[in-house]
């Protein structure tokens, strides 16, 4: 299609388009309102299953399932990902000789950074039914301290300290983990992804279930799925060169 | 063995995702025949599942609240899945689809890593997911991870430009199209404050219907009419379909789309069948679907890439499929899902007989396969049986379900030309290659895609492994089962697919399951007559062609043709032009009718 | 204006999906398709918002916003960045067998 048809083509649909959603949107309550039936509901039940923190709970114990497609999605894109960026057959993974300078002050704040970050995704990922936070917040803190090694010092550097294989299998066997505590559930009480460890005291490290154990699964994965992912880009920009 | 069925929908999403997770880890450690064989291993246990839960529902619907969040008063806050027949079937038709495809690439496809295992497997976790569940933003969910795995799964022969094209604008589509969908279930959350497909349907019908709803309707069917490939949201399939691995292609046409409808079905009904008039749904998707019926047969004949061809007889199939399922009648909606049935297994082994040929010529070229096929032996046969096959030839299933939709719907002239144009394209191509019918053909065209230069998918040996061909028979046996087996249980789950209000009974209240009544869903006089009529049209059409070619066919209808073509330009801008628009008028087509 | 928020996520989405049609180049494409997923976040968080609350964690005081909203809007951000991550290994492999990535020179698949 030529330019112009193309703009017509969009023109009278997003006219139609728009002239629909503003109709629509000018039905809708407005905007701070106070009636929220679905919240109603699940604050009471986070609560009642000792998660203060009610959006874990929303995701891990109430609307679980959700979050298992979520992480499957997640581990699925990060296969595709490292299977769209594979070496072709006339490509070979070769390190460049030439590392490039980093500034000092960049290599101090790094070396600095790292342990800080380390420590801040742990935090996140454990208390992530406490606080706000969780599995997939925490999973990315994480991911980036390991990167850390990349910004501050070199690439070989990130290589010698992130072998793929074992995130690769880190990966499945912390998405596995997921799916295995839902069918613990399933074995134990009939319902799949069933909050099925003891609810503890609130406020507790060990409270709230298995939104406790699923949160740190997930961020496991997380973790390990992102670190892939980011060496598959990664080695396409600096390493993956065409050999004839 | 006694098994609480409603434990059957949860381990039909966990048991691929697992086994997926173990051939992930294996990936690197364990050679090839370890992983083929785990794949395998979670596929056929998946089929047994999803059998089971096909049985179980029988008996009624399966309604299982993940997580033990058992509603009280009406509501709760967990997650609601709802397996009826229509439901198990499609669930149990992708576990068994994707159990060939696992056959068809065993040992010998190209799969480093075990990429394409683990990406299958979380495939087949989406089909099943999407099929089961009664919850809108699961659904979202579900949706998004067919998705996903199926843009990595079509760009992964990542050698070839056209296939990372194809790959990039079917991810872009699809995706803008999701996010549509997201759009209307937020509107519809802020509405309702649910997001159960039964919840926000009793919700909806305290409130009646206005222009919110309206737009939630068009942007939520949106992203499913996407999936589906239904003009002019469609521009997606053909090219995905030329580029994707030969396995892949079978899933995609042999069940991902048809999900597509079975969502559309299901979210219109379900969620808006108490506000939504019976004619404006009605009127709606069937315009959509003659259009798109229509479409897909004319350009079905247009190519010569033979996996096009048959992309664009997959279209031309769910325009059909969308008109028996727009009936909103249980004898309308038995016949489309057994026609959707058929139709996988026929289209499967298509596919699969493309890929053979693929592997033994290295070409996918109607015009380069000129008199080249003359010395197969097992496609020789089997490619004209499997086109008739796709003409509605008696007793495949795909005659049986024609037959039912096209007595259901009343467009029998539709149901008969558009089946046997598509059937004619696919024997006309195979009576050149494998007979060396007709004059050598002409390459004139410009604009169609030639199917020369493809990469090959594997080191195939001389001799074909049993375990491809034992993909093509299974699935064209399949095919002519579907037509052979007495199909009630079809006919049953699509009165209670119908039946709306034992489904808000069932989930919200905790009723027990209502038997409801069946469908007639045999053979008749008229279906046999109509698909032997269509089968000896397809054959008509595949010896015209033949012996005339595109060419003369071409000069005869020439400007239209010419502007139908064009639009098909593999430009992802023109795509997301006619996305728009597609919306614009699904609006002005709910309005009109 | 007390839906602005709602019409700001029906404009992002909108010009996302414009963006798309009018790009030269696929990594603006990409681009544009999280634009346009970023209305959804903004409408989705748009409808739990209560003035006057706080946050969906207990120990906070009096009512709090719809946490269910912000559970479906991280599922929602997992899923962006997931897909963008696919699509953006796309237009690397296509730039790497084409050398363009401007989608009105990429004409292998047309008809």
């Amino acid at each position: 299609m030529t330019r112009s048809a193309r703009w017509i083509v969009f023109w009278l649909g997003a006219g139609g388009v728009g002239a629909l959603i503003v109709l629509a949107l000018l039905k809708m309550p407005s905007f701070g309102g106070l009636v929220h039936p679905y919240r109603e509901l699940s604050v009471p039940a986070a609560i009642g299953r000792s998660a203060p923190n009610i959006v874990s709970s929303v995701n891990f114990d109430q609307r679980a399932l959700d979050t298992l497609g979520e992480e499957t999605i997640l581990l699925g894109s990060v296969v595709g990902a490292a299977a769209l960026l594979r070496p072709s057959k006339d490509e070979r993974e070769q390190l460049d000789q030439d590392e490039g300078r980093v500034l000092e002050a960049t290599k101090l704040l790094g070396y600095l950074m790292l342990p800080v970050t380390l420590i801040v995704g742990l935090d996140v990922v454990t208390h992530g039914h406490l606080t706000p936070g969780g599995g997939f917040q925490g999973g990315v803190v994480l991911a980036t301290a390991v990167h850390l090694l990349y910004v501050a010092g070199s690439y070989r550097m990130l290589r010698r300290v992130r072998p793929k294989t074992w995130y690769q299998v880190a990966e499945a066997v912390a998405g596995g983990a997921f799916v295995i505590l839902g069918l613990v559930g399933l074995l134990l009480t009939g319902a799949f992804l069933a909050n099925i460890f003891p609810r503890g005291v609130l406020g507790d490290l060990f409270s709230s279930g298995t939104v406790f154990y699923l949160n740190v699964a997930v961020g496991a994965e997380v973790t390990s799925g992102v670190v892939v992912l980011l060496s598959g880009f990664l080695a396409q920009a600096l390493s993956v060169r065409e050999v004839r | 063995m006694s098994v609480d069925p409603s434990w059957l929908p949860p381990l039909g999403i966990a048991i691929p995702v697992v086994g997926a997770c173990i051939v992930l880890g294996l990936a690197k450690i364990a050679p090839r025949l370890v992983i083929d064989i785990v794949a395998m291993t979670t596929a056929v246990v998946s089929v047994a599942a999803m059998a089971l839960l096909f049985a179980a529902t029988s008996a009624g619907r399966i309604v299982t609240w993940v997580g033990g969040w058992t509603p009280k008063d009406g509501t709760s806050v967990g997650i609601v899945l709802a397996a009826d027949q229509i439901g198990a079937g499609f669930a149990l038709l992708a576990c068994v689809l994707t159990a060939c495809a696992l056959s068809y690439t065993w040992r010998y496809f190209d799969d480093a890593e075990a990429h394409v295992h683990v990406l299958i497997l979380l495939f087949m976790a989406g089909m099943v997911g999407f099929s089961l569940t009664a919850d809108l933003f699961d659904l979202f969910v579900f949706l998004e991870l067919m998705s996903a795995t199926a843009y990595a799964l079509t760009g992964h022969k990542i050698e070839e430009p056209r296939s990372v094209q194809g790959g990039f604008t079917f991810g872009v589509v699809t995706s803008l199209g999701a996010y549509f969908s997201l759009a209307g279930i937020g509107i519809l959350y802020a509405r309702t404050g649910q997001l159960g497909m039964p919840q926000i349907g009793a919700a909806l019908d305290r409130h009646g219907m206005d222009a919110l709803v309206l737009a939630a309707l068009v942007l939520v069917l949106t992203g499913l009419l996407v999936k589906a490939a239904i003009v002019p949201f469609h521009f997606w399939l053909a090219d995905a379909h030329a580029v994707a691995p030969t396995p892949v292609c079978v899933l995609f046409s042999g069940v991902m789309a048809p999900l597509g409808l079975y969502g559309v079905l299901r979210v219109s009904t379900t969620v808006f069948g108490g506000v939504l008039p019976f004619s404006s749904l009605h009127g709606t998707l069937t315009v959509l679907g003659i259009i798109t019926a229509a479409l897909g047969a004319t350009l079905c004949l247009m190519q010569r890439h033979l996996k096009r061809m048959l992309a664009y007889s997959t279209i031309a199939h769910l325009g059909l499929f969308l008109v028996a399922l727009a009936t909103l009648t249980a004898s309308g909606v038995a016949g489309a899902v057994i026609y959707v049935f058929g139709h996988a297994g026929v289209k499967g082994a298509l596919f699969l007989m493309v890929g053979v040929l693929l592997a033994r010529k290295g070409n996918v070229d109607e015009f380069a396969l000129y008199c080249q096929g003359r010395d197969e032996r097992l496609t020789k046969w089997l490619l004209p049986l499997g086109a008739l096959a796709l003409a509605g030839l008696p007793p495949f299933g795909t005659g049986l379900g024609k037959a039912i939709s096209e007595e259901s719907s009343g467009l029998v002239v539709l149901f008969v030309l558009v089946s046997a144009a598509t059937g004619g394209a696919v024997l006309r191509a195979s009576l050149r290659i494998h007979f060396g019918l007709g004059p050598p053909p002409e390459d004139t065209d410009v604009d169609t895609t030639k199917g020369e230069d493809e990469e090959q998918e594997g080191r195939f040996p001389q001799r074909l492994p049993a375990t491809m061909i034992g993909a093509i028979v299974v699935l064209l046996t399949g095919g002519l089962a579907v037509g052979l087996v007495p199909m009630e249980a079809i006919g049953e789950g699509a009165q209670r697919f119908l039946d709306r209000a034992g489904m808000l009974a069932q989930t919200l209240d905790g009723a027990p399951a209502a038997t409801v009544g069946g469908v007639d869903v045999a053979w008749t006089w008229s279906g046999v007559v109509l698909g032997l009529l269509s089968a000896a049209l397809a054959v008509g059409i595949g010896f015209v062609g033949v012996h005339f070619g595109l060419g003369r066919l071409r000069a005869a209808l020439k400007t239209p043709l010419h502007v139908v073509h064009r639009l098909h330009s593999g430009h992802v801008g023109d795509y997301a032009a006619w996305l728009v628009f597609g919306m614009a008028a699904v609006g002005a087509l709910f309005v009109i009718t | 204006m007390s839906l602005l928020p709602y019409f700001v996520a029906g404009w992002l989405l909108l010009i996302g999906c414009f963006g798309v049609v009018r790009s030269r180049d696929l990594i603006h494409t990409v681009v544009c398709v999280a634009i346009a997923q970023s209305g959804t976040y903004v409408l989705l968080l748009s409808t739990g918002f209560q003035y006057g609350a706080s946050a969906p964690v207990q120990g906070a005081p009096g009512p709090v916003v719809d946490p269910v909203v912000q559970a479906l809007t991280l599922t929602d951000i997992v899923v962006s960045a997931t897909v963008t991550a696919l699509l953006l290994a796309l237009v690397i492999q296509i730039a790497k067998r084409t050398d363009t990535v401007d989608p009105d020179k990429l004409d292998e698949l047309r008809g």
